[in-house]
């Protein structure tokens, strides 16, 4: 267990913790401040997210897609990669979900399966082109991914408008054969919009822990990551190693896309701007470390406080920006690593390096 | 006058007490020794004074008034300045804005660029640390860099010099330009807190040296009235012998080849030109020369880090001159290289880890496509044995251990893996005088076994030492051949600034 300790050490344990609580706090203050009280929103809120099958059943569906794009976020940092561009790789993914779920007619579970792989292998290659540029030219990769995103709206919607429906806003609902849901997993959730995204998700998760701690692959790009030079001394293909974190970073953020496309929406629409779960993803792994258990950890709490938040503003009549200013204090707070330096205060000891 | 008194200093960090009950007190205006030996604590207690970490237990007092440093701040308020070996600078800006980064004279909101200018000159020629104030960091050289983190301390006021292991990064010369620094400071009423390996140095310069080993004190004593010997075993616990013994060498087949080679250094310049070296199994051969005569180029060619440009590098017969660091590596080539925690290390994987950094994918490591690391952290708990590493266990990161157990780790790593020809850059760079023979033993014990060893060293000593044959570098050519036997280091040093030699070992 030694070694699970590792990816996750405690320290980064206690700042996730303390830095959600200080952002609450924050929110608490400001609640406090408008005149709510916040007491009564923030039981609303986790009242509203959890104890109903239904409400749990959409707080899962929040859930999934952000646990994916966290997944894309931190692998990409875990091999010292910043892939700012995880909202355009996930539409992309939605795209490639949407284009095999209207165009092709499959068998119901094969159906779906192929549409998933598409948005994967789709996510994978937007990101295959910033991960070369990066490799070849060492062009920084945050640059392009954020250019990349804008390519990737404006690809979407102008594909919406065209190919795949009449000049309409929206394409046609995707066949029933490509779809996520599982009927049976509805009903369970009082016919929430759940789907089987989730699985897909911690699948994933299991997958992002098992290729880099576990596999010599991943032994590979985690050292490209920390020490590009010393990598290359002992004879690993550098290039090579930022090009398939690149392309597995951008593949989860297809599988999110994906999600989205064939679990929650069903259709796609002309967007006016980005949706934002890519971006959430930097806070999720940022909050979570990096690790595949934060990440899922990290996802879990942000899904709540965007769906329950939701509710709150009913319930409590708080309005539901206080959550994202929540959201941004968690991680200001985990950024500037205020718990790291109240600890080290406290027990006089502090992280450098050996000089 | 006390400068500096630490008093029953403790620091603890998981697993390992750094320092136990450490005291220190250093003189006004002298230059005192830290002596102790990799992983002693010496840096941890610098550290502790320089308001980097704090103690566990312990008082500090400077100029006898107790104080509690809490942070680098403190201490620079405090006149304490600290020069590390790594330096912290800031590769594209100027020497004077890395001075003054962080203290900025400014003049209506502004930076005051001329002031600032003229007050670096003005420190620089007061102590006769010549850099030029407008020139970028990454142009200038090592020894370079390192006066301005001087200069940078003396721009904050410090009265107090730590300098941790200031010698270990440069070339000969360099250190003679250093020690004159060093003098011309305690000349003006500076205190010098000075760690170093290199007894030589010690005696040298040093008024006092206290000696500390495995956190604890040893002692203090007075440089006048002690010796290399005495220093040595003070600091190791035992007799050290300086020389190394080794029988005749008996060399076999070639196993390196290197005909008319060409290197181009990053900015495009040939480092190397035309050069011809041959190592056969069963010698050391020493690479001697000046700092920056093609010496790095060469190894990073023959590893297969850098391109040849035209020439062929042949290991036991066949061309190694186009493949990449792993088919090189496989074929039988070991590097302990130039820069440890540049190239050698992943700081942030564990000890395990970093020994496996190019067998991870190898039986018993892998199995298929699965790591297996029970086998990595035996193989890695075994190295840690055998060399003398000093860490916690095997799962703590390269991060955390002391500058020379990192290059024990390293030299483990590369000995072990057994390569027909072994490439060992400034092996001993940072090692204190047991590791140090600790190693030299090593290296002769490799050439025992029939294999080829190519010593890059800037250490003179350590290339008569080892050596079966030397070559000495100049211009990116051998400018000669010399036998250890009956050369000297005059006889080097002649060769190496471009002069000629009469006697001369041919080659082969
Ligand atoms: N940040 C840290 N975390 C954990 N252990 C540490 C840390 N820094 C130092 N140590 C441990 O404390 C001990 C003393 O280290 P220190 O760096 O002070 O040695 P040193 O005397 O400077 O050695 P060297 O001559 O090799 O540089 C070592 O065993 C080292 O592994
Ligand atoms: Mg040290």
């Amino acid at each position: 267990m030694k070694h699970l300790e590792q990816i996750h050490n405690q320290s980064a344990w206690l700042t996730s913790l303390i830095s959600v609580l200080l952002g609450m706090l924050v929110g608490a203050g400001m609640m406090l401040a408008a005149g709510y009280d916040p007491l009564l929103a923030y039981g609303a809120l986790f009242q509203n997210a959890i104890f109903q099958p239904y409400d749990l059943g959409e707080t899962i569906r929040t859930i999934t897609p952000l646990i994916l794009t966290g997944l894309a976020v931190g692998l990409a940092f875990r091999t010292g990669l910043f892939n700012i561009g995880v909202e355009g790789q996930m539409i992309i993914g939605s795209l490639a979900a949407a284009i095999v779920g209207l165009k092709f007619s499959l068998p119901p579970v094969l159906h779906s399966a192929a549409a998933v792989a598409a948005a994967a292998v789709a996510g994978a290659l937007w990101a295959f082109i910033p991960g070369l540029l990066k490799a070849v030219r060492g062009v920084h990769e945050v640059i392009t991914t954020i250019m990349m995103n804008f390519i990737a709206l404006n690809l979407s919607n102008w594909l919406v408008r065209t190919w795949l429906s009449n000049g309409a806003d929206s394409t046609d609902k995707i066949k029933e054969s490509a779809s996520l849901r599982w009927d049976l997993l509805s009903q369970w959730f009082d016919n929430s919009r759940i789907h089987l995204g989730i699985m897909i998700a911690l699948l994933a998760a299991y997958g992002m822990y098992v290729l880099l701690w576990k596999t010599t692959y991943g032994f590979e790009l985690r050292a490209v990551g920390y020490n590009p030079h010393a990598s290359e001394y002992a004879g690993m293909n550098v290039k090579r190693s930022i090009l398939s974190s690149m392309m597995i970073s951008g593949m989860f953020a297809g599988l999110a896309g994906a999600c989205q496309l064939l679990g929650t929406s069903g259709y796609l629409s002309i967007r006016g701007g980005f949706e934002g779960i890519g971006f959430d993803g930097i806070a999720v792994a940022l909050l979570g470390a990096n690790a595949p258990i934060g990440i899922l950890l990290a996802a879990v709490l942000f899904g709540v406080l965007t769906y329950g938040g939701g509710n709150m503003q009913f319930a409590a009549d708080v309005p539901f920006e206080v959550i994202r200013v929540v959201f941004a204090a968690i991680i200001l707070f985990v950024a500037a690593n205020l718990s790291q330096s109240i600890f080290s205060r406290a027990r006089g000891m502090r992280r450098e390096p050996h000089a | 006058m006390n400068a500096v008194e630490m008093r029953g200093i403790t620091k603890r960090f998981p697993g390992i007490v750094a320092n136990d009950q450490v005291h220190l007190s250093v003189n006004q205006g002298e230059i005192h020794a830290l002596l102790g030996e990799n992983g002693a604590g010496k840096s941890t207690l610098m550290n502790i004074l320089f308001g980097l970490y704090q103690p566990d237990e312990g008082e500090i007092f400077i100029r006898e008034k107790p104080v509690k440093i809490t942070g680098p701040t403190k201490a620079a308020a405090l006149g304490i300045g600290m020069v590390h070996q790594h330096f912290m600078l800031v590769e594209p800006f100027t020497v004077t804005e890395n001075i003054i980064l962080g203290a900025e004279p400014t003049s209506r909101g502004c930076i005051d660029r001329h002031r600032a200018e003229r007050e670096v000159r003005e420190i620089s020629e007061k102590y006769g640390l010549r850099v030029d104030p407008t020139a970028r960091i990454r142009d200038i050289s090592v020894g370079m860099q390192q006066r301005v983190e001087i200069l940078k301390t003396l721009y904050r006021g410090a009265e107090v010099l730590i300098f941790d292991e200031p010698t270990a990064v440069l070339s000969p010369q360099e250190i003679d330009e250093l020690m004159e620094i060093m003098e011309n400071l305690v000349r003006e009423g500076k205190t010098i807190i000075f760690i170093t390996h290199k007894l030589k140095e010690i005696m040298r310069i040093c008024d006092t040296v206290t000696v500390i080993r495995r956190g604890k004190t040893i002692g203090s004593t007075s440089v006048k009235g002690t010796s290399e010997q005495e220093l040595a075993s003070m600091m190791v616990g035992r007799e050290v012998s300086f020389s190394v013994n080794k029988q005749e060498s008996r060399p076999g087949k070639t196993v390196l080849k290197v005909q008319s080679l060409t290197v181009k250094d990053s900015r495009g310049v040939e480092a190397v030109r035309g050069l011809d070296l041959e190592v056969r199994a069963g010698e050391i051969v020493g690479l001697a020369g000046v700092d920056g005569n093609g010496q790095s180029e060469l190894l990073e060619a023959i590893t297969g880090l850098r391109k040849a440009h035209a020439g062929d590098i042949l290991l036991n017969g066949e061309a190694i001159t186009r493949l990449q660091p792993r088919a090189i590596a496989r074929r039988g080539v070991g590097h302990i290289p130039e820069d440890r925690q540049k190239r050698g290390l992943v700081l942030d994987f564990s000890i395990g880890e970093n020994m496996v950094l190019q067998t991870y994918d190898q039986t018993p490591f892998a199995k298929g496509f699965l790591l297996r690391y029970p086998e990595i952290f035996r193989h890695a708990k075994r190295l840690i044995e055998d060399f003398d590493v000093r860490t916690p266990d095997e799962q703590t990161h390269a991060r955390a251990l002391s500058g020379g157990n990192q290059q024990k780790a390293i030299i483990a790593r590369e000995v072990d893996r057994d390569p027909d020809l072994l490439i060992a850059a400034q092996p001993t760079r940072g090692l204190d005088v047991g590791a140090i023979e600790f190693i030299h033993r090593r290296l002769v014990e490799q050439r025992d076994k029939g294999k080829a060893v190519l010593l890059m060293s800037l250490e003179l000593d350590e290339i008569l030492k080892l050596s079966d044959r030397i070559a000495v570098m100049y211009g990116g050519r051998i400018a000669g051949w010399l036998n250890p036997k009956t050369t000297n280091e005059e006889e080097i040093g002649l060769l190496m600034a471009g002069g000629k030699v009469g006697e001369e070992v041919a080659q082969g």
